[in-house]
């Protein structure tokens, strides 16, 4: 589904992924496990079409997209999750949820749009019963929840999800991390996810690659990793 | 007949590319951080593991060689603290120093997930009972063979390196259905199943799955025939992991390469070019999944050549054809090159069996010349058509037609010639003094 060739993304004169590969399958859920500052936001950023400068090639059902615009990633099917969240704040959830919708948004698609919307009011009910509410006053939890919801709007092949664990509780964290592997069961959904907690996001990968200042420095599978003595010490804090 | 996995063994080449890619550019910058060596080789030679953006860069890396491995004893090549270390094994160390090998958790478990192919492709499966004859201990034959058989289910018997006859009694009672042993300890069961008076068919046998030397075309055949097996080869090197880089499906065409664990080369022995596909040279593996030893175009002393052509298995993998001999055993007879499995099949054909034999190589006035000493036993006299005068001019004619010279040939007493596994088949009396 998406594959990620020797991609080397700059801030300005520094290199910030230094030949990156990975690869996700239709259907994976796979994570990018690394500290803060290792490059994780960096890669989603550059799939998504938002850093300035970036060679290699990254390949979306064999097509190339590095060097497309963000709407056009967007259009071809990858959707971003966003560090933070990153919700129109003094807008509703409603409104947030068009916004998700924008590239695809035609007169002659209004009507998809609001069987979309139905659509995620039934994945996350919590946000149908807040529909009107302003996106800025709604818990941790539920604006993550909005987050994730916007970025389904636009029907994506892909999502990409940028430490959708943090600040939030345990439980809810689990919450909506199970509604994704519903989804994924439900629509073959490929997720590719990035966190810090790494016992987080082993729990619920099948696959993932651990990234260190700019590169990558181990893969495999869920069992690999927790085998691996390096991740474990650095990521999960085990000896 | 089944694959062990058949999602990995049928990846398609596109998928597979991009495994590789990802995996070596893994292995690279592991390395550079954690082996002094290649740390060093990289930033003498200027190479930039985080540069590195295709699998055709891997060419700008210069050779590992066995010497590298024997200068870094006891611990220098390992990649990983040795606390994560869970295995140690070694080379035999008959040509010069051991070379220790280790293993961490992941990389038995990777071990012993090829073994599981190697056996499945052999046609093992958990309903088999099989005996293993491989030595256990720093040997990898036999752990490597014992831990594939167990994933994939099979009746484990451990009788490593019991004598002949007990692993002939054992064969027989425990009602064995595949082997996993030695050519020439094949060849030696084989013999002795004739003097313990056993016919082959009070045994169960069913597969044999060969390696750790270079066999012949002419002894499977003669294996298969009288044994009633499906004999495969399999193809390993301790220093890479032992046995399981390739193996032979029940096509016995070509030896499909792990190419998701394995990057194989060609080279040419003595330019080190690369070569094309289809021709022989020495076989050059980069490890791309080991974490405790791994090795960057490691140079393995095997002569092999590789093969594109589809296999009716399904395989994906590339295809190595049988080795034909180590670097070491190829003999330079006037500027041809000539490996001693090739003597295999013509005494094969002339006797009508695998003798004992070795080849002695000397040169007089410039000119190469070699002599094939054979031993000769008493069964091959109880033929009356096989004179002596037969059995040379038999010899002699084949090889001058097949190999394109004329060959000494000595006959010699039974027991002359020392057998062993490690030993050469070659005296090459031009190289020593």
């Amino acid at each position: 589904m998406l594959a990620v060739r020797s991609l080397r993304s700059y801030y300005e004169s520094i290199c910030a992924l230094k030949s990156v590969s990975i690869h996700i399958s239709e259907g994976e859920i796979v994570t990018l496990i690394g500290a803060n500052g290792s490059g994780k936001s960096t890669l989603l950023n550059t799939i998504a079409g938002l850093m300035q400068r970036a060679t290699g090639s990254i390949l979306l059902e064999g097509k190339e997209i590095l060097g497309l615009q963000a709407s056009s990633i967007v259009k071809a099917g990858i959707a971003l999750v966003p560090e933070g969240r990153q919700l129109f704040a003094p807008m509703s959830v409603i409104d947030n949820l068009v916004l998700g919708y924008y590239s695809s948004y035609s007169l002659k698609t209004k009507k998809d749009q609001n069987r979309r919307i139905e659509w995620i009011f039934d994945i996350f009910p919590v946000l149908g019963e807040r529909q009107k509410q302003l996106a800025g006053t709604l818990s941790g939890g539920e604006q993550q929840m909005l987050s994730i919801a916007r970025a389904l709007m636009s029907e994506p092949k892909v999502i990409l999800l940028d430490e959708p664990s943090m600040g939030l509780a345990p439980k809810i964290v689990e919450d909506i991390f199970q509604t994704l592997i519903e989804l994924r069961d439900r629509t073959s959904l490929t997720i590719f996810l990035v966190e810090q907690n790494a016992k987080l996001a082993l729990s619920i990968c099948g696959r993932g690659y651990v990234i260190e200042t700019g590169q990558i420095i181990l893969s495999g599978t869920r069992e690999e990793l927790m085998n691996n003595k390096e991740v474990l010490r650095a990521y999960l804090g085990k000896e | 007949m089944p694959l062990w996995n058949e999602s990995e063994e049928t990846i398609s080449r596109g998928e597979l590319e991009q495994v590789q890619l990802e995996r070596l550019q893994q292995t690279l910058g592991r390395v550079y951080r954690r082996v002094s060596y290649y740390r060093n080789l990289f930033n003498r030679i200027g190479f930039d593991p985080f540069e590195f953006s295709s699998i055709e860069d891997l060419i700008k890396i210069p050779f590992t060689t066995k010497e590298t491995l024997r200068i870094a004893y006891p611990y220098d090549m390992f990649a990983v603290p040795l606390r994560e270390v869970v295995r140690m094994q070694s080379t035999s160390g008959t040509t010069g120093q051991p070379i220790i090998v280790g293993y961490t958790m992941n990389d038995i478990d990777h071990w012993t997930e090829l073994m599981a192919r190697v056996l499945t492709a052999g046609g093992v499966t958990k309903d088999d009972i099989i005996q293993i004859c491989f030595p256990y201990g720093l040997f990898t034959g036999g752990l490597g063979f014992h831990f594939g058989a167990e994933r994939v289910g099979a009746s484990v018997i451990p009788s490593g390196e019991a004598d002949v006859e007990q692993q002939l009694t054992i064969m027989r009672d425990y009602r064995t259905t595949a082997l996993a042993c030695a050519p020439t300890y094949a060849a030696l069961l084989l013999e002795n199943i004739m003097e313990m008076d056993m016919a082959a068919a009070e045994l169960c046998l069913r597969k044999a799955l060969l390696g750790a030397e270079s066999w012949s075309e002419a002894f499977r055949n003669e294996l298969q025939d009288k044994l009633g097996v499906i004999a495969t080869d399999n193809y390993g090197l301790t220093e890479i992991i032992g046995p399981g880089i390739s193996y032979e499906c029940e096509n016995r065409d070509g030896l499909h390469i792990s190419e998701d664990h394995f990057i194989p080369e060609i080279i040419d022995p003595e330019s080190g070019e690369i070569l094309p596909p289809g021709a022989k040279g020495e076989l050059v593996i980069t490890t791309i999944t080991k974490e405790a030893f791994p090795l960057v175009r490691y140079r393995t002393g095997d002569i092999t050549s590789l093969m594109t052509d589809p296999c009716e298995c399904g395989r994906t993998f590339i295809k190595m054809s049988r080795v034909f001999g180590r670097v070491d055993d190829m003999i330079i007879l006037n500027g041809q090159n000539i490996f001693p499995v090739q003597f295999e099949g013509i005494l094969n054909e002339v006797i009508g069996k695998v003798p004992n034999y070795r080849l002695v190589v000397d040169s007089k006035d410039n000119q190469d010349f070699l002599e094939i000493q054979v031993e000769i036993s008493q069964d091959i006299f109880n033929d009356e058509i096989k004179s002596l005068n037969y059995l040379e001019n038999g010899i002699v004619r084949n090889v001058e037609d097949r190999l394109g010279f004329i060959p000494r040939l000595k006959l010699v007493e039974p027991r002359t010639i020392k057998r062993d596994m490690k030993e050469s088949r070659v005296i090459d009396r031009r190289k020593t003094e």
